[in-house]
This record gives C-alpha cells, structure tokens and sequence, in this order.
C-alpha cells in the first residue's frame, strides 16, 4: 500500500471468496484423472502417431529381423529354453523401443507445451509440482502400454512363440519400463530448452540407449567383441527395462532387472520434480519469459 | 483458521499484494523492488512498454518460478507458505493462446476443471453458465480450432474463470484482437467486476482500455515509475497516454520523481 488515494475498495469482493474445486485427496485424484484424459484424448486425435509409432518396430521385425535370421542364430539363454529364432529375440526389445520412443515422444509434447505456454497452465493448478508431473508421467505410460500391445498383437502373427500367460504376465513390467522412460523423459525435457534441439535427444539418447542394449544382441554376444562395451550395456537401463519384460514374457521375473528399472524410475522421477520446482528449476534459473527477453 | 485475528486479517487482506518483489535472470535484473496493491473488487491497469517485466511478474504471482525477493500474497494467503490456496483463488488469461487447439471448447474447460478438483458433473454445469456469460454456448462442442482469434480469447475467460476465482490476471489479452473483440473482452471484464466483484490485473498497454477511475501502475525496465488513479497519473494536465510516454522515455531517476 504505497498509495492513500487507492480507497479500500468495497466488501463485496469477499463475498465471491469461493473456489469450486477440492483441495483434499478426492481433489488429487480429480486433477490426475483429468491430465491422463486430457492426453488420451490428444493421443486418440493423432492416429499417425499411433500408427507411426507402431510401423517402426514392425519394420524392424520384418525385415531387419529377417534379414539377420541366419547371420545371428541366438543363443540358449534364459528365459529361452531352446535355441530361438531371431524374431523371436528381438520381439520383446522392439515392444520396449516403442515405450522408449514413448517416452521421448511425451518429453517432446511437455517441450512442446511449455513453448505454447500451456505448461503455464498446467503448473497454475493449486496441487503440488510432484503430482502434476506424476500424472503426466501415469498418461504417457498409459498410452505406450497400449501401444506395445497393439505391436505383440500383430507380431503373433509372426510366430512370436510368447506363451499365453506371459502376455498376462508382461503388464506389470510394461508398466514398470514405462515408467522407467517416462521418468527419464519428463527429467529431459525439463533440460531441452527448445523444441529444436530435440534432434540432438534422439541422437544422444535414443539411439544410444537402443543400440548398447540387450534389445537387439544377447549380451554374451557383445562381451566376445568388447568387455568395455558389454559394461556398459550392463548400465543402461534400458537393457534392464528389456530384460525384465524380456523374462515377464516367458512368465519369469528378473529381480536384478526390476531394481534397476525401479531405482532408475525413482531417481530421474525426483530429479524431474526438482527440475520443474519453481524456485530451483529450469523455469527460474534459464533466462526470463520470451517476452521479456527483448 | 475459523475465527480470531488471523481470520479477521484474511478476510481485510487485499485481492492481490506484491511487497518488494525482485528477480533476476543471471546478471539481468528483470524487476526491482516492485510493489503492487490490487483492492478487493478493483480493475488494476499495469502498463509498461514491452520488455519492462510485466511477463516477469505474471510469472512470478502466478507462481511460474518463485520470487527471489520479496513477498506475494494472494487474498491474504502467501505463493511461498500456501501456494494451493494462493492459486486457488487466482485465474489468469497468458497472453499467449493456451487452448488445445485439437479439443473441443468444453473438452478444454473441463481439463481445466480437473487441475483444480472440481468433479465432471459440477464443472459442466458451470462451464454452461460461463460459456453463457462470454456469449458462445453454442460453440461447446466446436474444436477450439474453428474459432476465431476473440472467441478463443473469450474461451480462455472463461476457462480462468471455471474454478471461482475472486482474482483474475490477465496478460495483455486484446493483443492481435480486432476493435470488436477487443471491446468485447473488456466489456466481459468490466462486468465481472461490476457484478461479481471480481478483483482485475490487465496488463496492457492500450490505452482505450483504460478507464479514468481504474488503479493503474507504470512499470519500466523493471521498476514501478508511477502509480495511482488512470485519470490523475498525468497530473490533470496531460492525458495517461503522454503521461506514460513521459515516464517510460525519460531516464528512470527524472521518471521516479515524477511518481
């Protein structure tokens, strides 16, 4: 108050002191359903995407997957009992991608609205940063979990050789190396500034993430080549995520796998939520609005 | 918080309070020591030309990123302490558009809804009555794609105003907007603060939107050069359009006496 000729203003304001939503746990549950409708609803008006989502792994299947049928017989590793056809290695890898491309994909589309602004949106909510991320986290992996079944749907025609039960049974780790890529995801695109520089993501992260991984090689095979580079595909996580629903498949559980995969989720979970907190975040410390940097 | 003096000071604390607010972006100071008062049920007018912080300071109430100095508080309730029930209260139209552009109308809205806890069944009652109030019911189940530049703008009204705030904020909003429009969204604001009570932030800096009896604040490379009534910043002498051309040309010391 620096002014005296301001009057106060009437009492009536406060009448209308009424907001209409719920602050309680109903209240969270409200806003994390309506952030998963809202990216179903986007997701169900770009079929491309979908589709395009889904061609990728099946190019892989067909014809790469079919081109290296007799140059690399696989192994007898478990969960296989017997010795396995290429296809059928590589089956469970290419479902991951597709999460892993997912996850990007949702990553992108968070760049993509905090350029539009409807981040801003978002994050004027009166519910904490961790839910709101969360619930973004829960939608995209909502998605790439139906997106990888749609791709085992089509890759049974194939002769896939994946028991029924394992169909059942690959949910959970779905959901679980959804989670994983969608963590880190959410923690990328709180770094990535523009939505250009997202080239440099599928360069630096994607591929690399892919190529030095259990998804397209055993890795028993990449040791005979290079101990330096088996090591790291131990690290990767998305060897981890492979892994576990590469056994899940076959109706087995890898515990190895799955602490990785939740340990990896928890931690870039975190770090994403401090990275989007408004007083330590990205939204603070990287230079002002756009129109403001004038 | 039933009863008692804390009670008592919420229910006398302004609709919006900015106490001292800086910030800074790396060695850039994008606001010094601003301070802000919007009364309960007034329209504040905040000027200033482009690149003088306003997109800052809405950043900042709307609690984007925090305030590195200072205080903002909301109907009492402070953004650093208890920002739910700061932001509860607040509704903000970003100058840039933010609609899906993909969704329907009340598929928008009823996403808003849900950030702020207000079940399906409630928010679509409310949503018809607001979309009443901004004269587009009939476009309710229209992709936001189809709609013109205003109605969007008019839809974006609506949308802050879906979980009952008693403050709304809004970035220039008339931008890029047609003379119809333009006093179609202001005519929508005015009487939402004559009827409802609404308290207003309008950011702008059009001066056709700016009433003689409305509070208004200069705000220049970061600081506030002038404050008072619209119709007494020129002194009576010149009008707030040269007045605010005055004080935002002049170097910022000769512009601070004249506040």
């Amino acid at each position: 108050m620096t002014n005296p000729a301001i009057e106060s203003a009437p009492a009536r304001g406060s009448a209308t002191l009424a907001h209409h939503g719920r602050l309680d746990a109903v209240g969270y549950l409200i806003c994390l359903g309506g952030i998963v409708r809202r990216e179903l609803l986007r997701f169900f008006n770009q079929k491309e995407r979908f589709f395009s989502a889904l061609v990728r792994p099946l190019v892989w299947l067909f014809i790469f997957a079919a081109g290296f049928r007799n140059t690399l017989g696989v192994s007898i590793e478990p969960p296989y009992q017997t010795y396995v056809l290429y296809e059928v290695y590589v089956v469970p890898g290419l479902a991951v991608m597709i999460q892993l491309f997912n996850g990007m994909q949702s990553s992108l589309s968070m760049v993509y609205d905090r350029e539009v602004g409807s981040m801003k949106v978002l994050l004027t909510s009166p519910y904490p940063r961790w839910l709101l991320l969360l619930a973004k986290l829960i939608a995209g992996v909502t998605v790439s979990v139906v997106q990888a079944y749609a791709f085992l749907a089509v890759a049974w025609f194939w002769e896939t050789d994946i028991p029924t039960i394992g169909y059942l049974a690959a949910l959970p780790a779905f959901v679980a190396s959804g989670l994983m890529l969608g963590a880190i995801g959410l923690l990328l695109s709180s770094m990535v500034r523009q939505l250009e520089n997202f080239a440099s993501v599928m360069n630096f992260v994607i591929f690399p993430m892919f190529f030095a991984s259990s998804a397209l090689y055993p890795l028993w095979r990449i040791r005979e080549s290079s101990e330096t580079l088996y090591w790291i595909c131990e690290l990767n996580p998305f060897t981890h995520a492979v892994q576990l629903v590469r056994f899940a498949l076959y109706g087995q559980f890898e515990p190895v796998a799955c602490a990785v995969v939740v340990g990896t989720t928890l931690a870039f979970f975190t770090l994403a939520v401090i990275a989007y907190d408004p007083g330590r975040g990205i939204m603070a410390r990287r230079g002002g609005p756009a129109g403001d940097n004038a | 918080m039933a009863g008692g003096p804390a009670s008592a000071a919420l229910h006398a604390a302004p609709a919006l309070d900015v106490a001292h607010v800086s910030h800074r972006f790396g060695a850039r100071a994008a606001l010094s020591d601003v301070s802000i008062t919007v009364e309960r049920g007034r329209f504040m007018a905040l000027l200033g030309p482009n690149g003088a912080g306003k997109t800052t300071l809405f950043s900042v109430i709307t609690r984007l990123y925090t305030n590195q100095d200072g205080r903002v508080s909301i109907f009492g309730h402070g953004l650093d302490r208890e920002p739910s029930r700061a932001l509860a209260h607040l509704g903000v139209v970003f100058q840039a558009r933010t609609l899906d552009t993909d969704l329907t109308v009340a598929q928008n809205l009823l996403y808003h809804a849900s950030l702020h806890g207000i079940a399906r069944k409630a928010a679509k009652r409310r949503i018809d009555a607001l979309l009443d109030r901004v004269g587009l019911a009939e476009r309710r189940d229209d992709k936001v794609r189809t709609l013109s530049g205003g109605q969007s703008r008019r839809i974006e009204i609506a949308r802050s105003l879906v979980h009952g705030p008693s403050l709304l904020l809004l970035d220039e909003p008339t931008v890029g907007l047609d003379l119809e429009s333009r006093a179609d969204i202001v005519g929508i604001v005015r009487a939402l603060v004559r009827e409802e009570g609404l308290s207003v932030l309008w950011a702008t800096h059009i001066f056709e939107e700016i009433e003689a009896q409305d509070d208004a604040v200069v705000l220049h490379r970061g600081s506030i050069v002038a404050r008072g009534r619209a119709g007494t910043i020129g002194g009576g002498e010149e009008s707030l359009e040269a007045a605010f051309r005055r004080l935002v040309a002049e170097p910022r010391d000769g512009a601070r006496q004249a506040a």
